[in-house]
């Protein structure tokens, strides 16, 4: 075998072993660049964002939302205002419960609200509901207290003692 | 301290990517290409030494191609969303491996002392034991889960096994190290398999530990320092990994054992002071076992000064280790493009060319440049193996999975460093590309297993039931 021929064999194999490198890493380069992070709101203080970081929910995974065909079908939950601003949680047809129980979706670091406090849940349309839990201070959607399960409009505010959150697109 | 309060949270972050797709055939593309580059290379070795393509090419490839091709299927059918990058990887790995296995077979000087000449067929046969292994744990094992009720029977299992090389007919010292036995002809390296069954005993310990471990501390000088009674664990395996090093004189292993323990231990508890004690704990006994047992100090001895121990072997006074030294300047001759397959001489590294010191073959023949390109791909395994641990829901898959990656890097450490001088030097097999049967057929169990703890980390969640109480009472209907 000619020299030549080998020593572009060498090349060629190095080549191509680092192009298997190379593509095996495109597959994997959206854990590199394309995890979201979520950025959250300017903080207080630092004790209070410590608390908020601790409380964010775990289930922050995003998953598809199956094939909803609704139009304007709101995607997630943003915590607007007060400790957890900033939060967004996925909303995947699963109850989200709002409260400062530790086992609710959204753990709600906020005295005027009760460990149960409400839930959210889509309904057989699709459409989004919240209904509240027999809280002590109640939950308003707008400037109205709730009395029984109500379909949330996109953008809507929905109050729960200092904590605001919304459904958006 | 904030991470008192929650606990039911605090191991539970996960990382999915959004829209999961299953992956399946970037996973078959990138499978095709791992078989294509050892075929090259099989290609490259037969026209190097023999002017001609070698008469077994196509076999080869098909033999290669259809194990590859067998695990596929069954990924796609018993794991569809497993990682898409482990089980390419490892065929790359394992295909390069049997390669640089065939390319030592056709050396006359090594078929002349016995360390070659039919080694490339017995390690296909291996790696085909390896992938049924495989195969079995992808359909038996549905769900990792499974594993963690074998927690403590996995424990006295570990212990079985590391004890069976000191068992008097069974075990077999082979060149200065206890860590075979011989079973109807078969030497069986139990520690390959250890690893793993130990993995699953630390993780299901420390799942249900960790809390103990990481919060009963007293603060001393920055570091948490944890209660005596919490101390235990970590002192009966260490204790254990001296033991092995004493009486199997296996520095590997024990280096392996107890730095996987570490590693969970640290993950478990996120605390910094069990790492500081692991580098204590591990130098005291490395130094303190050195010191009196010979064949360990050889080791050093050829790791600190190898030419001098290769000039007195050669000499034939004293002096135990020429391999050290000839593995080094076989990395100097390959230089940074390598001489090309087949073009070397690393057949002169006579004992375990084709075992322990297989980089340095790939050192020469690919030089630099292919080395860097193999590190990575053991690199890219091990990334894998930690993004499932990332992105596995439940505690004790996390620490399963950091395990059994941790695992891994440090096998890959231990042997590349040991063959690059950067430590002395320890009886292991490079995973994947090392002659040797128990290696490979517990590696691939591993990755089997990493597959199946990444399938269900993958998975998309199930929707949930729908409450028919709920229904009843608390949706408004319109009538």
């Amino acid at each position: 075998m000619s020299e030549l021929t080998l020593t572009v064999m060498r090349l060629g194999f190095l080549a191509v072993l680092w192009l298997f490198v190379i593509v095996a890493v495109q597959v994997i380069r959206s854990d590199l660049f394309g995890t979201r992070v979520t950025q959250r709101g300017s903080r207080r203080d630092a004790g209070r964002a410590q608390q908020a970081q601790r409380q964010a929910p775990p289930q922050q995974r995003q998953q598809p939302t199956g094939g909803r065909a609704r139009r304007n079908a709101p995607t997630k939950l943003v915590v607007t205002e007060g400790t957890l601003t900033g939060t967004t949680v996925a909303l995947q047809s699963q109850t989200i419960t709002l409260g400062r129980a530790h086992d609710s979706t959204i753990v709600l670091d906020d005295d005027y609200a009760s460990s149960r406090h409400a839930r959210i849940y889509p309904d057989r349309d699709g459409q989004w509901i919240v209904e509240d839990l027999g809280s002590t201070n109640g939950t308003y959607l707008d400037r109205t207290r709730l009395t029984t399960p109500t379909p949330i409009p996109l953008g809507a505010p929905i109050r729960i003692g200092k904590t605001v959150i919304e459904l958006r697109k | 301290m904030s991470s008192t309060t929650n606990p039911s949270t605090q191991h539970t972050s996960t990382i999915g990517s959004i829209g999961t797709p299953s992956r399946r055939n970037t996973e078959l593309g990138l499978l095709v290409f791992a078989v294509v580059i050892p075929v090259f290379a099989y290609a490259n070795v037969g026209l190097a030494i023999n002017d001609e393509v070698p008469a077994g090419l196509l076999s080869y490839g098909l033999g290669l191609g259809l194990l590859a091709g067998v695990g596929h299927l069954v990924v796609r059918k018993f794991a569809p969303y497993a990682d898409p990058l482990l089980l390419p990887l490892a065929t790359l790995l394992n295909g390069l491996g049997l390669v640089a296995i065939w390319r030592l077979d056709q050396s006359e000087l090594l078929q002349d002392i016995g360390q070659a000449g039919t080694a490339a067929p017995r390690q296909l046969l291996y790696t085909a034991m390896g992938i049924a292994l495989f195969i079995v744990v992808l359909i038996f094992l549905k769900d990792h889960r499974a594993l963690q009720r074998y927690t403590y029977i996995s424990m006295v299992g570990a212990l079985f096994l590391l004890l069976l090389p000191l068992v008097p007919g069974l075990g077999q010292n082979i060149y200065g190290a206890k860590i075979w036995i011989s079973v109807a002809g078969f030497s069986i390296q139990p520690g390959e398999f250890a690893k793993i069954v130990l993995a699953v005993f630390f993780a299901g310990y420390l799942m249900v530990k960790r809390d103990a471990l990481a919060l009963a501390s007293r603060r001393f000088m920055g570091l948490y320092l944890p209660r005596g009674r919490d101390l235990g664990p970590i002192l009966v395996v260490w204790a254990m990994s001296i033991l092995i090093l004493v009486f199997e004189t296996d520095l590997g292993t024990s280096l392996l054992f107890f730095g996987m323990f570490v590693i969970m231990l640290y993950v478990a508890t996120e605390r910094t002071s069990w790492i500081v004690f692991g580098l204590l704990m591990s130098a005291v006994g490395a130094v303190g076992v050195a010191s009196f047992e010979p064949h360990i100090q050889q080791r050093v001895d050829a790791w600190l000064d190898p030419m001098r121990e290769y000039t007195l072997s050669r000499q034939g006074v004293g002096g135990h280790s020429e391999q050290a030294m000839q593995a080094l300047w076989a990395f100097g001759s390959g230089g940074t493009l390598g001489t090309g397959w087949g073009q070397g001489h690393s057949e002169l590294i006579r004992f375990a060319a084709n075992s322990d010191f297989i980089l340095a073959t790939f050192g020469e023949e690919l030089g630099l440049a292919g080395v860097m390109a193999l590190l990575l791909l053991y690199a890219l395994i091990v990334e894998r193996g930690v993004r499932t641990a990332l992105a596995a829901r439940d505690p004790f898959g996390k620490l399963l999975a950091i395990g059994l990656s941790g695992a891994f890097a440090l096998q890959v450490f231990v042997v590349a460093g040991g063959v690059m001088g950067l430590i002395p030097l320890t009886g292991m097999t490079m995973p994947f590309l090392a002659y040797g049967g128990s290696s490979v057929i517990a590696n691939w169990a591993l990755i089997g297993i990493l597959l199946r703890i990444s399938d269900t980390a993958r998975r998309p969640a199930p929707s949930p039931a729908p409450n028919p109480d709920a229904e009843m009472t608390q949706v408004v209907r319109p009538s």
